[in-house]
């Protein structure tokens, strides 16, 4: 508890720091959703070096020695450990099927799945989700504000900085009382998850002009995508055509479903009402 | 008289396959063909797989590119500045924009170890002229990554012109930069910053 609370502090002075830089520099026309810019690729070169330095180097070691089918379960069982949280966060945003569903996969998998090396319950068609405070914060109704480039931690918003402590109390690892047992573990899910991304900093760098923009945006767009659980409308304009014309609708496959439902209807009500006027005409 | 002519537009609707039109095969089979060659061939070559640049740059450019719309990605990546945009600045922007993407795409490509991919099966209606084809990407021990492609029909088959990624469409993430640069330099700026990027990378092949 003594380090939760330490780490809710050390944050709110960092994101204070953030404010004051902030209001520090001159405003610059620049992206609506990053008024932090400034401090944000700052932090960003930062983390960038801390990676280089550190993260990398250890993550590559972690990924030549390894095997896939030691990967592989390491990454069920980090994966395992995060499902009862995970299904905490659904149950607070009233999904109440997807929150047992999460707690039914912690069961099964730290079982049947020998303490969740094994992911059984995705074969059984219980599908992983993914879900953390900040999200549930969302579905509450909580914007997200601007976007905050956390120490170490990477890519957030002001939002999901905030309660990150919130999210750190949730997770098992961070709470196990065996120091050395707890800092184990950190680096190993650490340097799995990174072990993902290995070859993404190649790809920033040959397929965009700017890493830090292109993150941002990545960022905030998944992020969005993810609290509204894939559920976000996407338009696609036709800059060859007229203005009005431009913009073409996007329909998601629901929405094929739903209009095609309401078309049948109609056509049975019109059928139905063509039936009675000439049962009227009959008469 | 009226209903037995809405019957026959019912069953004629129902009669008609959906999405197998006139050009070429249905999006979700396109995708589906596409992604079990793509697989198959990193599967089976040794010299991808140990890193050869130039072969997966090859592979991505003569299988995989054929099936994409690069006006209208170029267009989507740009945004509202493409109408200022003269005839032959399209040309380049488009030109420029297609080594990026190939970049990218390969260098998505040589990450590949062991994954599958599934593609869901797609519900359209014959009327649609864009639709959205989605797949997933399976590793063990990962949770699947899904993936889908935003097609439009042309007059030689369907198109893709948008991929997205985990719920972000790499097209229009691109605008974020691309009016960025636009902003500062102008169209020719936007041009010069990616032929500049392209030639970067062209220097050296093969380097990894």
């Amino acid at each position: 508890m003594r380090a939760f609370e330490l780490q809710s502090r050390v944050f709110a002075v960092l994101i204070a720091c953030a404010v004051l830089v902030m209001s520090g520099c001159a405003t610059r026309p620049s992206n609506p959703d990053d008024p932090l810019e400034r401090y944000n690729r700052a932090m960003f070169s930062f983390n960038d070096k801390v990676d280089r330095a550190i993260v990398k180097p250890i993550t590559t070691a972690y990924d030549t020695v390894t095997p896939d089918v030691v990967q592989t379960g390491v990454g069920n069982f980090f994966g395992n450990l995060g499902d009862v949280w995970i299904g905490l966060n659904n149950m607070l945003q009233g999904k109440v099927g997807d929150g047992l569903s999460d707690w039914m996969r912690f069961l099964v998998n730290s079982t049947f799945g020998l303490f969740g090396l094994i992911d059984v319950a995705s074969e059984m068609g219980l599908q992983k989700n993914d879900e953390d405070f900040g999200q549930t914060l969302a579905v509450w109704g909580v914007g997200e504000g601007p976007y905050f480039v956390v120490p170490f931690f990477g890519p957030s918003t002001v939002r999901d900085a905030l309660v990150l402590p919130v999210d750190v109390r949730g997770d098992p690892v961070w709470g196990l009382d065996h120091v050395p047992t707890r800092n184990t573990l950190t680096v190993l899910r650490l340097a799995h998850k990174r072990a993902r991304l290995l070859g993404l900093e190649k790809t920033l760098d040959e397929g965009t002009l700017d890493r830090y923009a292109f993150t941002r945006d990545f960022h905030l767009q998944q992020r969005r995508y993810k609290v509204h659980d894939g559920n976000v409308p996407m338009e696609y304009e036709d800059f060859d055509l007229d203005e009005e014309a431009s913009l073409v609708p996007y329909e998601t496959e629901s929405d094929v479903v739903a209009r095609s439902a309401v078309e049948r209807l109609e056509l049975v009500s019109m059928i139905e009402t063509d039936a009675d006027s000439s049962m009227f005409v009959i008469r | 008289m009226k209903s037995a002519l809405i019957a026959l537009c019912i069953a004629v609707f129902a009669i008609q396959p959906v999405g197998a039109s006139a050009n070429g095969p249905a999006p979700d089979e396109l995708i589906r063909k596409l992604s079990d060659d793509v697989l198959e061939i990193l599967r089976n070559d040794e010299k991808l797989r140990n890193g050869d640049v130039s072969n997966v740059v090859n592979l991505v450019e003569d299988l995989v590119l054929p099936h994409f719309n690069f006006r209208r990605m170029t267009m989507l990546a740009v945004g509202r500045d493409w109408r200022d945009a003269s005839p032959e600045q399209q040309q380049r922007l488009m030109d420029a924009f297609y080594g990026m993407l190939v970049r990218t795409y390969s260098n998505a490509l040589k990450q590949y170890r062991d994954q599958t991919i599934g593609v869901r099966p797609l519900r359209m209606s014959p009327s649609d002229k864009t639709v959205r084809v989605q797949t997933e990407i399976r590793q063990s021990g990962a949770q699947p990554v899904t993936v889908d492609y935003v097609l439009e029909q042309s007059a030689d088959g369907w198109k893709v012109f948008d991929i997205v990624v985990a719920g972000v469409s790499l097209v229009t993430n691109y605008r974020g930069t691309f009016s960025q640069e636009i902003r500062v330099g102008g169209i020719d700026g936007l041009i010069n910053s990616l032929e500049t990027k392209g030639r970067e990378f062209t220097r050296a092949p093969g380097q990894s």
